[in-house]
């Protein structure tokens, strides 16, 4: 039996095209995708991410904890600030990618992927043991909603009287009557804000921010949307770009990890870093028209050189885009390449990350 | 749904229009709708061998990718060029100018077999739950 978000009821109301997504049922799309993200580029888009997962970790030596276990330096954290970080085994790979947000000296939220709720945690108590750190999922009663895009600030400002954060910051704020904490972080390349409440009153959020966005543009998205947003933002998804077997610096990600500070699995993330790792991460654009998938093999100078991890056709660009891992040394920015889709080659370049660059600015 | 008497139609919601021994094949407006904004479509080359039931053609969503089965057996005389810089005009014309490919049946007695009208609403209905 799937699961189902608080919000539920409400996408079944809004017509929402259910499907089944690491074990939860939620919507792909209410209408069409292509809309969905247009509305999230222009204007605003709102999501439900109640499936993600939140632990607590508290205690007066949870900072140093949280040292050892994620690969980031996290020393800039400040309370009110959060930061997006990987959680590594001993090979580099990758247990999780998640946001650590510090919300007291002694007490951080950690925001993970939905299918790696019960891995994290494990992972995370089997880590604690013997460390004087407390450890609580609070996923079961914690909702999340994404509210994304230009408009974003402004439909949190006619629902919330608190001065809004900046970008990678977050307060508690009383948003439309429902005490929220309000993140300005997001997973599209849009500014916009990441809000967590008690699951008991997330409909009462979702319906105040559909009232108060409607005027403006606002459309309910799916994970659809979701995913072609990301996509274009470059941002990685577990299961895709990174996984047990994929370290961060393999998937583009050396701003998530120290070369300096000890954490598990650094002796071979300072490795990669000095001498280069196996595979990296690329983003490539079809030159032609087509639609590159997931595990799509691509070939460099006639030969195999890896797989597509990500790819989609750009509601943006209107092109074919995607992420592959290669196999080092990689193709370089500009080089021809080719995907290939069902059994025919594709021409392809590689292109710069992300394909859309972040518009929100730093406020 | 929207399913026009004179065509004819297959389980896996291709149409059908019987021109002499050829066949003019695209996908239904039950199938455009559920695929939603089409955005690329792989057509058979002209010549192709087309066989009953194996897939010859291809339908790319933004989300996913739908095989366009062969209704009938016979050889691909002609694709409709106008979808490569326009592949919507599946979802805005499904049985118009959103029309697939042209093939020359093997056996133009083939398509007598295929659902009527009636027969695909009943069919679609059954799978839209």
């Amino acid at each position: 039996m799937p699961n189902r978000t608080p919000l539920y009821e409400e996408h079944v109301k809004l017509n929402g095209t259910i499907v089944d997504f690491a074990g939860w049922e939620l919507p792909v799309q209410y209408t069409r995708l292509i809309e969905e993200h247009e509305a999230t580029r222009e204007r605003a888009g709102l999501f439900d991410i109640c499936h993600m997962g939140e632990f607590d970790v508290k205690g007066n030596n949870a900072f140093e904890f949280l040292q050892s276990v994620l690969s980031r330096d996290l020393s800039a954290l400040k309370p009110g600030r959060c930061m997006y970080s990987t959680m590594l085994n001993e090979r580099g790979g990758c247990v999780d990618d998640l946001f650590v947000y510090m919300k007291a000296l002694d007490s951080f939220m950690l925001v993970v992927n939905a299918a790696n709720i019960k891995k994290d945690f494990d992972w995370l108590e089997a880590a604690a043991r013997g460390r004087g750190v407390s450890l609580a999922d609070r996923s079961g009663d914690t909702a999340k909603l994404d509210l994304q895009g230009p408009q974003a600030a402004a439909i949190m400002r006619s629902l919330c009287s608190a001065d809004l954060p900046s970008r990678f910051g977050f307060i508690a704020a009383d948003v439309a009557g429902v005490e929220t904490l309000v993140s300005r972080t997001g997973y599209t390349g849009e500014d916009g804000f990441e809000l967590y409440c008690e699951s008991s009153r997330a409909v009462a959020l979702w319906r105040a921010i559909i009232e108060a966005g409607s005027p403006l543009g606002l459309l309910p998205c799916g994970l659809g949307a979701r995913d072609t947003l990301r996509l274009e933002a470059a941002y990685s998804l577990y299961g895709h770009e990174l996984s047990d077997d994929i370290s961060p610096v393999e998937a583009g990600l050396r701003f998530a990890v120290s070369a300096t500070k000890d954490y598990t699995g650094s002796d071979v993330i300072k490795k990669q870093l000095a001498k280069g790792a196996p595979r990296q991460s690329v983003a490539f654009a079809l030159v032609e028209r087509g639609v590159p998938r997931d595990g799509c093999e691509v070939v460099v100078s006639g030969s195999p050189a890896g797989r597509v991890t990500s790819g989609t056709f750009s509601p943006t660009l209107k092109k074919g885009i995607g992420l592959a891992l290669l196999n080092s040394p990689a193709a370089s920015i500009g080089d021809s390449v080719s995907v290939i889709i069902r059994n025919r080659p594709y021409a392809a370049e590689i292109v710069a990350r992300p394909f859309i660059a972040y518009r929100g600015g730093s406020k | 749904m929207n399913a026009p008497d004179e065509l004819k139609y297959s389980k896996d919601h291709e149409w059908v229009k019987v021109e002499g021994g050829s066949a003019v094949v695209g996908i239904t407006d039950f199938a455009q709708q559920q695929l939603t904004d089409v955005v690329f479509v792989e057509m058979p080359e002209v010549g192709a061998a087309a066989e009953a039931g194996k897939p010859i053609a291809a339908v790319e969503s933004v989300k996913a990718v739908s095989d366009v089965y062969a209704p009938v057996s016979g050889e691909i005389i002609e694709v409709n060029d106008a979808l490569r810089d326009a592949p919507e005009l599946i979802n805005t014309d499904p049985y118009g100018e959103g029309w697939i490919f042209k093939l020359k049946m093997s056996d133009p007695s083939a398509a007598a077999a295929l659902m009527n009208a009636e027969q695909y609403k009943e069919h679609a209905a059954s799978e839209s739950h």
